[in-house]
């Protein structure tokens, strides 16, 4: 077994360390060695956004870092969206508008969604289409998930004022 | 679009209720939201090991022999697996699920034979899924490599590679005298088509061709399964049918039912191909070797290349018609993929080609051919859309010649109440001219299209749904809401709809029941999530549990108020003596009083919802705005509206996302999808990049009318509503293409090759 690293991040607004192989990526890092298995694998190359998270601001597929890479830097998962026991505008917006239907995709899309609308709090739905577009979901036909992100967009602007 | 003249989402609601036909909130919707919900690959146990496959490498080879020797001695294995391993005996009963037993060990770990690239030959245990995987570059295979076959065409030809040196082609209850790769060919007639097409003023035939197409569900294939030290086997996987999991696995290990637990976890995706079992006797096996649980993940590869996808197939269809285009003859003839292994779904094809016709003279060949791709497996309507697809564009090119609106020629042909198939049934009520005339009132379709190179298609579809056997137990718990145990997995929110038909009988709240997803130890034996059948049969046996507590309920309150049961009655949640004015309680009151007054009540339903057919079927129909570039092929989908039969709406949010993903995955099948097939039988795209499902950016929103014609057998009307939506948009679109550019596509995916192509050989 090849020696492990020692790797201090900050996942979800804690200090986090752990123990990785240098061939671990960061998706199984989250999964096997952390237990967060919020994200999830749908393909393990990049091309499905089941594992997406935030990493220093920008959303990455987890699969295609490496564990060693996180060293110093900061994580967001599907765990650390919601406030404590409240629900992130978007989980509520998901929810209301039924836009999960076997949900194995759902965490990914909230956690990019999440980024879209703090980047551009009003987008159109071409944005919301373009932006998204690297998140496969088989289920809905993505019709209830651009609705939900329009929807969350809303109530978050009228949260502002 | 983003605002919109017209409702995108409208309910033809014929009947109201008080809980069916409103959307509260799923019940595992926060565990789903926030990463909580525990999937497949989220179980973990102590001791676990991690399993990995060894895939044949070649489409069409003999396994000489297999030396596994090295695997076992490498770092970290704890044990290799092959086909040896497993029992011998029996291998020709078909179990349960109509497959042969041999046949599903042989497609769990190959035999003499590996018939397709991915075919599993060998597994290993061991303490990391890395350490695992390096072991199965250790396992020697000695391979005579033999030449594949890959379309129905090279498997039907003289000649040809023979995969099963045993087969014969059944006909007729006979069987063939030489080895075929023609497993079954069936006919069915109606009338006499020859004369049919005698009398026709307009006769239309075409040859259509299509690909190989996968499920593409998120979630790949994952087991864990521990064999106990008392001999028990528990296995944790992702499944749509948790009871089918378990009679297979007792199949392929040749140990009894009663010894094996089968917990399903949450499933992400399946729309058919988790049906079957791969992995979970595989994990069983490992795990009876080294005494730990063992848990295998697939990954993306291993599931475009190892478990089922939906067939290709080569159908022809005719049909004739007078000059006022009423057709008189139809003929269809389907050939389909089975895989590796008989059993394609060219015999549900074949039941549905002509379904929404009354047309008087008919016959259909169907053919069930063996090829050396994966065993293939239900998909969403499972053989509906090839046939769909040659017979709509049929219909579309006669109305066309005939002058005639393409919604109202199928509307003077609709299938009816009292309409027979040339497969036998004879049609309960149904919904095709309901679906017909909505799509003929829908805004969508007189909305002008303009612009160049855009042309608009419809057409319409039919999946005859299934009934099969549900059960579903309810507690009443003291505070006044109840507990529900049912078997069906919930892929796409039946939760939710099985509590509401439970709380609509109970004149409860939604939210007062909460349903739970259960092991086949901890509820009654329970058919597939599949057919569309969860809403239909299990709500049908949450609604029979949920009268079985009412009546308890009436009974307790005759008790405490020492009063005739026959004079009590219970509505809306109120029970009330139909005598005393006074004697009066809720739901919530009586709750309350069971514990002091003989325990609780607890109330079961167990039904049979019938075969195929049950409940007459779904009927799905689209209008379809499409734009072609005509400088390269490509298809964009400008507009798109689904209508559809859902018999009773019991949540109409997930009526609609069942509406709009199985629309979606059926642009994808017309559109982009196919299994890129190398001549050595190798697919050249089994990635997520490569195989190109539809994205959010290929796609309008996905406009939805549920129109609502009761089925006649459920108590609450409910037909499924998980497939027939897949069937029309391949046509739908083809018809779109032909009105933008002139062509008739024949083949699928009408990808930008394709188009152009047909576009220069005009």
């Amino acid at each position: 077994m090849p020696a492990k690293t020692y790797v201090q991040t900050t996942i979800n607004g804690e200090h986090v360390d752990f123990l990785c192989e240098p061939r671990q990526s960061l998706l199984e890092c989250l999964r096997d060695v952390i237990g967060l298995t919020g994200s999830k694998e749908g393909c393990n190359d990049g091309n499905c956004g089941a594992c997406t998270v935030v990493l220093d601001g920008r959303i990455v597929t987890s699969c295609l870092v490496l564990g060693v890479e996180v060293e110093g830097r900061e994580i967001t998962t599907i765990e650390g969206v919601a406030c404590g026991s409240t629900l992130h505008p978007v989980q509520t917006a998901f929810l209301e508008n039924a836009a999960l239907q076997c949900g194995i995709c759902t965490p990914g899309f909230i956690v990019a969604s999440k980024v879209l609308l703090e980047q551009n709090p009003d987008p159109t739905e071409h944005e919301i289409r373009f932006w998204l577009a690297n998140n496969l979901c088989r289920c809905t036909g993505y019709d209830k998930i651009v609705r939900a992100v329009q929807d969350a967009a809303v109530k978050m602007r009228e949260a502002e004022v | 679009m983003t605002t919109t003249e017209y409702d995108p989402n409208v309910v033809l609601s014929t009947k109201e209720y008080d809980v069916i036909g409103t959307r509260p909130l799923r019940p595992d919707g926060a565990d789903k939201v926030t990463g909580r919900a525990q999937y497949g690959a989220d179980f973990t146990a102590t001791g676990l090991l991690h399993g990995k496959v060894l895939r044949s490498p070649h489409a069409h080879a003999r396994i000489r022999s297999i030396d596994t020797s090295k695997a076992e001695a490498a770092p970290g294995v704890l044990a290799v697996v092959t086909n040896a391993d497993l029992p011998k005996g029996g291998e020709d009963v078909v179990g349960g699920e109509g497959v042969a037993v041999g046949d599903l060990r042989r497609n769990v770990l190959a035999a003499d034979k590996a018939l397709y690239k991915g075919h599993a030959v060998a597994a290993v245990a061991a303490a990391s899924p890395h350490d695992a995987e390096e072991a199965l570059s250790l396992i020697e295979v000695d391979y005579e490599v033999l030449s594949p076959v890959l379309t129905v065409q090279e498997a039907m030809a003289d000649g040809a590679p023979i995969l099963h040196e045993d087969m014969r082609t059944m006909a007729g209850g006979e069987a063939g005298d030489e080895p075929s790769n023609v497993a079954e060919h069936f006919r069915h007639d109606l009338g006499d088509v020859e004369k049919g097409f005698a009398e026709s003023d307009i006769v239309i035939e075409r040859e259509f061709d299509t690909a190989t197409v996968h499920q593409g569900y998120i979630e790949p294939q994952v087991a864990t399964a521990l064999w106990n030290t008392d001999g028990r086997v528990h296995v944790w996987c992702s499944t749509q049918g948790s009871f089918w999991v378990r009679d297979e696995v007792s199949n392929v290990l040749g140990i009894p039912e009663s010894l094996i637990k089968v917990t399903p976890m949450e499933i992400g995706g399946g729309f058919g191909g988790k049906i079957p079992s791969y992995v979970e006797p595989v994990c069983a096996m490992l795990s009876q070797k080294t005494g730990q649980p063992v848990k295998i993940v697939m990954t993306r590869q291993e599931v475009f290349e190892g478990t089922g996808p939906t067939p290709g197939s080569n159908v022809r269809v005719k049909v004739g018609a007078d000059a006022q285009g009423n057709i008189k003859a139809a003929h269809a003839y389907l050939a389909y993929e089975a895989g590796a292994f008989k059993g394609s779904p060219v015999a549900a094809g074949s039941q549905c080609v002509f379904a929404a016709y009354a047309a008087p003279n008919q016959a259909i060949d169907g053919y069930d051919v063996v090829v050396n791709k994966p065993k293939t497996q239900a998909y969403r309507a499972p053989g509906a859309t090839n046939a769909a697809f040659a017979m709509e564009t049929v219909v579309s090119e006669i109305a066309e010649k005939l002058g005639i609106d393409p919604v109202d020629i199928r509307l003077k042909n609709a299938a009816r109440e009292g309409t027979r198939r040339a497969d036998g049934p004879t049609f309960p009520r149904i919904g095709c001219e309901e679906v017909l005339q909505a799509m003929r009132d829908h805004p969508h379709y007189s909305a002008p299209l303009e612009g160049p190179n855009r042309g608009r298609g419809i057409s319409i579809g039919y999946w005859f749904n299934v009934g099969f056997k549900s059960t579903c137990t309810i507690s009443v718990n003291h505070d006044g809401a109840v507990s529900l145990i049912e078997g069906s997995t919930d892929i796409g929110g039946s939760r939710a709809s099985v509590a509401m038909q439970a709380a609509e009988v109970l004149g409860i709240r939604a939210e007062d029941v909460r349903p739970t997803v259960a092991d086949t130890d901890s509820v009654g034996y329970t058919d597939v999530t599949g057919g569309s059948r969860v809403a239909y049969a299990t709500g049908w046996a949450a609604h029979d549990a949920a009268q079985d507590v009412k009546r308890q309920m009436i009974e307790r309150a005759s008790q405490i108020w020492d009063i005739d049961a026959a004079s009590i009655e219970m509505e809306k949640g109120v029970i009330r003596s139909t005598t005393d004015s006074e004697l009066r309680m809720t739901f919530k009151e009586l709750a309350a009083e069971l514990a002091s007054t003989g325990g609780t009540i607890i109330g079961s339903g167990s039904i049979d919802g019938g075969g195929m057919g049950a409940g007459g079927g779904s009927f799905a129909g689209n209008i379809v705005d499409v734009e072609v570039d005509p400088d390269t092929g490509k298809v964009t989908v400008l507009r798109f509206t689904c209508v559809q039969d859902a018999g009773k709406a019991i949540h109409p949010s997930y009526v609609e996302g069942q509406m709009q993903g199985g629309s979606v995955q059926g642009i994808g099948w017309g559109l982009n999808e196919e299994y890129f097939m190398r001549g050595n039988g190798e697919m050249a795209n089994s990635s997520l990049l490569d195989y190109r499902m539809p994205t959010s950016l290929d796609l309008p929103m996905i406009d939805t009318v549920i129109v609502e014609v009761p089925s006649p057998s459920h108590p609450f009307g409910v037909r499924g509503v998980g497939e027939a939506n897949i069937v029309p948009p391949p046509a739908a679109i083809a018809h779109a293409i032909h009105n933008a550019t002139g062509v008739w596509m024949e083949k699928l995916p009408m990808n930008p090759g394709a188009v152009m192509e047909a576009v220069w050989s005009k």
